[in-house]
């Protein structure tokens, strides 16, 4: 409300500065003493001392302010409230039981050894990364013994985080794929579009979530891909899909790789949670590996914001599975292409970071321990949120809470009853009606419950 | 994008094209840059189309171009026939076979190999190298004196205090607000009005390149019939930099390769030239690759031909502190412009000066009118940055802040920072020295005339080419040395090896 009033007020004021600074601009031409011409040899005479406000304006004046991030701008919401009260579930950021941010153990474990090593250099990463940290990746999301690994047909890039990974595959896809389409759920991460447009692809839909069974909607899901353009790139949450937190059966997984083999449809997976949804790295991948195991070709953008809680420090990488070890060479050698004007190289400390963790067994199998508490932790939220609903008799089926899977809960929420739960019970969250379980504990839990049937009832 | 490359690869690496007018002129057509080059002598194009020619992702090594020397001839004539006769800038159409019922081909069977980066290119090549006389002069990554990478102690310390302490949650979009204090008042100056008067819309960048691609990104989105006015030569992924955020590059004159100094009068007349309201990009100090700055009187004309033409300036300060010794000298440029009242915009990086190059940290920051203006132009920036990472690296940050903010580690950079500048400002008195010693009939002048990491030498890329491959020395090939490759050790070798290939 009150962004509008004062976007409106900057236009007016933007209208007479711009009318201003044109007289300015025809009058000090002429007629401003120390400015005399153009042309060189007065300038060893003349001193110019323009006043800012005298001069021409900004070349931006009429740049409007942009809307805050849907869910980012939660956060921001959220940090302005001064009730003590309050309630963060917007980002899906981990929290621990005391609500507070977790360094996991293992992470401050290899920064120590690296900070304690004097022979690390801070010099640039190669364009495509760091490459044991590459190797590492591909092994964890494929799997060691994964036949498109053994065969070299991998190209793997260290990226920023998952965002960074899914700008780089859909660069390299407008630049070098025969298909502008890419098909994307509905609903899915508010940032997908955006990047993907931004890449210079075509973003189209196809159904996924039914808002009636909370469920998915794998007839509509099935429907819209058959219609699809053969060879349509189409996007796919590896596990825990975001916002839902719906995920196809392990059988639904297969006739969609079915489906998307006999359209010849060009599978991009997004997995920013590996490990996180149901607690096993392996189980977590399995849709990517089913899709690999029948040697056809694929995109894969890996994260490891969550599972290893370095959001920050935007450690990612993106995976091309191409048909040959050939093919695979020059995919990554058109990659550093695209990397090369974005950023030229990715970031070092993180990626050192993992590929500490990953390459020792110790350290590794310590991460799966701590990574399995967190999702655990995250799991039993599930159930008390269920447990409380139900006891509240809150009218509706919340059955979903505990079937859906990962970070987040699509509550069905509606705007109305979102914007009430922020309002009169200081709880923040996506107005998709999209709450983060990992903010959730035991002290605040009652209050959500208690939003909730509120909410309900009463609107 | 698949013919338009075949075009390329065929066309800008024949050496001939240099003196065939006719066959330049196709490659201007081609490429995706405009030009106008109207006045200039041919030496000026020819750095020019090697400056071109670097840009684009065509560099090849040495050994790969006596490949394609071979395959040239047939090349253009193709070349010319598929420019006559198609659309060759367009994306060509692949249609794959219908009705496949199981994918039996790979996708991206027809992707070419892309050439490998010019300057980073050269780094692979000298680790692929046994030979024990190696020397790397090509990135400009600072080394001590023993030829090894430095991390400054301030650095260290600032990891110290770090590693544990703070958790790594995301940071905002924009990044970490105490970067950006810092980095603006390094910059700005510290006790800055604009900073007071928060009319910088600044946000956290990866590094140069990242600020630069913000910049670039930003500038297209709000005024896409604007075009970048780029130095001749300059730092080959500027180029790359403003061709993927799709915004037509004009050349200024820049460099005198006759004096290996400045070619002032043409630079001014460029800038004269220009419709009015234009953007350039200008290289704050230690103008890469050459080592040509301006001097301060120079400054001043340029700023007020600025003005008078109401041009936009967009600052790339990638080497504060690393010019001279001296970050507020280094920053010169940028504070007569400030005083002038231009509205200027300012990429910063801190790979250099703060040995932090694989941390990717960096600044992007706009001057506006006022206060509203900046918060508008910071939002908008942010907008670009999330479909591209989300939001920055937080490491990076956290040292820069926590070293600018604290008075003893900003005292102990000052400290590093000048030390490294005076190495290389006597590695420069050094090589020339050895040089002129050696006999050397031409002059060797512009080694300690040029500022900065890298020496222009002036050598053709056949002269580079033996150097690489007699000598084992690695550059890059518009005959760029970075001085900070140069070492007590290896100097005396390498004016031996450039004596001899230019005598």
């Amino acid at each position: 409300m009150d962004e509008a009033n004062m976007r409106v007020d900057r236009t007016s004021k933007s209208d007479s500065e711009r009318r201003l600074s044109t007289l300015v601009r025809h009058l000090g031409a002429s007629c401003s003493p120390s400015h005399t011409s153009i042309s060189t040899e007065r300038f060893e005479n003349s001193k110019i001392s323009l006043s800012p406000m005298a001069a021409f304006g900004s070349v931006f004046a009429n740049v409007v302010q942009a809307p805050e991030d849907p869910i980012l701008g939660v956060t921001v919401a959220y940090n302005k409230d001064p009730s003590p009260l309050k309630v963060n579930l917007g980002v899906g950021a981990y929290r621990t039981e005391e609500g507070k941010p977790l360094v996991l153990n293992v992470v401050k474990k290899a920064e120590q050894s690296l900070i304690n090593d004097p022979s690390r250099f801070k010099e640039y990463l190669p364009i495509t990364g760091l490459a044991e940290f590459n190797k590492l990746s591909a092994k964890l999301i494929f799997g060691a013994d994964s036949p498109a690994i053994q065969e070299n047909r991998v190209a793997t890039v260290q990226c920023l985080s998952g965002t960074g990974s899914l700008r780089v595959g859909g660069e390299f896809l407008a630049k070098h794929y025969h298909e502008r389409s890419i098909y994307i759920p509905v609903p899915t991460w508010g940032n997908h579009p955006k990047v993907f447009m931004m890449a210079g692809l075509k973003p189209m839909s196809y159904r996924y979530y039914d808002p009636s069974t909370r469920g998915l909607d794998f007839q509509g899901l099935v429907e819209d891909l058959s219609a699809a353009p053969e060879g349509s790139i189409v996007l796919l949450h590896a596990c825990a899909h975001n916002p839902t937190g719906v995920d196809p059966t392990p059988e639904q997984w297969e006739q969609i790789r079915q489906l998307l083999r006999s359209r010849s449809l060009l599978p991009f997976f997004d997995s920013a949670y590996q490990g996180f949804a149901s607690g096993s790295l392996d189980k977590d991948a399995h849709s990517v590996r089913l899709f690999v195991a029948d040697g056809g070709e694929l995109l894969m953008a890996q994260s490891y914001a969550k599972n290893m809680g370095l959001y920050g420090e935007r450690v990612g990488a993106l995976s091309i599975v191409c048909k040959s070890a050939d093919v695979a060479g020059k995919v990554e050698s058109q990659l550093k292409l695209v990397i090369r004007p974005m950023y030229s190289n990715p970031p070092l400390h993180g990626a050192s970071i993992v590929a500490t963790i990953l390459r020792s067994p110790e350290l590794y199998h310590e991460w799966t321990v701590e990574l399995k508490a967190m999702a655990d932790r995250i799991i039993s939220m599930r159930q008390e949120l269920f447990n409380a609903l139900q006891a509240k008799g809150t009218p509706g089926d919340w059955s979903h809470i505990i079937k859906q899977i990962g970070m987040f809960t699509f509550t069905g929420l509606n705007k109305e009853q979102v914007a009430f739960m922020t309002r009169e019970y200081h709880i923040y969250m996506t107005s998709d009606g999209r709450i983060s379980m990992a903010g959730l504990n035991s002290k605040n839990l009652p209050q959500l419950a208690d939003a909730i049937h509120a909410a309900v009832t009463t609107m | 994008m698949q013919a338009q490359t075949r075009l390329n690869l065929s066309l800008l690496h024949q050496d001939q094209a240099l003196f065939s007018p006719h066959l330049f002129l196709v490659t201007l057509v081609i490429t995706p840059t405009r030009t106008v080059l109207f006045n200039y002598s041919l030496s000026q194009k020819r750095t020019l189309y090697l400056n071109l020619a670097f840009s684009s992702k065509l560099q090849f090594s040495a050994r790969e171009n006596t490949e394609r020397k071979r395959r040239r001839t047939r090349g253009t004539k193709m070349a010319f026939r598929a420019m006559i006769s198609s659309r060759a800038t367009q994306q060509s159409k692949w249609v794959p076979s219908a009705g496949v019922a199981r994918q039996m081909s790979s996708w991206f069977g027809h992707v070419e190999p892309a050439a490998k980066d010019p300057i980073l290119g050269v780094t692979e090549a000298f680790l692929a190298d046994p030979s024990p006389d190696k020397v790397n002069v090509g990135v400009g990554a600072y080394r001590d004196d023993n030829g090894k990478p430095v991390v400054l102690e301030c650095v260290r310390e600032a990891e110290r205090r770090i590693a544990g302490n703070l958790n790594m949650e995301y940071l905002p979009m924009g990044g970490s607000s105490h970067m950006i204090e810092e980095s603006l008042k390094l910059a700005y100056g510290e006790d800055s009005d604009f900073i007071k008067d928060k009319r910088i819309a600044a946000v956290q960048a990866l590094s140069g390149t990242g600020a630069c691609r913000l910049f670039a990104d930003f500038q297209k989105r709000f005024l896409p019939d604007s075009q970048i006015y780029i130095p001749v030569p300059t730092w080959a992924n500027h180029h790359n930099i403003w061709r993927d955020a799709r915004v037509p590059q004009n050349m200024f004159r820049y460099y005198h390769a006759e004096t290996k100094g400045l070619d002032f009068s043409s630079l001014m007349e460029d800038i004269k030239n220009a419709p009015n309201g234009s953007f350039f990009l200008l290289h704050a100090c230690a103008h890469n690759p050459t080592g040509v700055d301006p001097s301060e009187e120079q400054w001043r004309e340029i700023s007020h031909l600025f003005k008078s033409k109401n041009h936009f300036p967009l600052f790339d300060m990638a080497y504060q502190g690393f010019a001279s010794g001296d970050p507020e000298r280094d920053a010169k440029a940028i504070r007569i412009f400030l005083d002038d009242g231009h509205l200027i915009g300012c990429a910063q990086s801190f790979a250099k000066n703060m040995g932090l190059y694989g941390q990717r940290a960096g600044c992007l920051s706009i001057l506006c009118d006022n206060e509203m203006e900046a918060v508008a132009v910071k939002s908008q920036l942010q907008q670009l940055g999330r479909p591209m990472y989300s939001n920055p690296p937080v490491h990076g940050a956290l040292i820069v802040s926590t070293i600018l903010g604290d008075p003893e580690l900003k005292k102990l950079w000052l400290q590093e920072v000048k030390g490294m500048a005076d190495r290389i400002i006597g590695m420069r008195t050094t090589l020339r020295e050895n040089l002129e010693k050696l006999g050397s009939p031409l002059s060797w002048e512009h080694i300690t005339n040029q500022i900065g990491m890298f020496c222009y030498s002036g050598m053709s890329p056949e002269q580079v080419d033996r150097l690489t491959n007699e000598y084992h020395i690695y550059m890059t090939r518009n005959g760029r040395i970075s001085m900070a490759g140069v070492t007590t050790g290896n100097v005396g070798y390498l004016a031996n090896a450039i004596h001899e290939v230019t005598k």
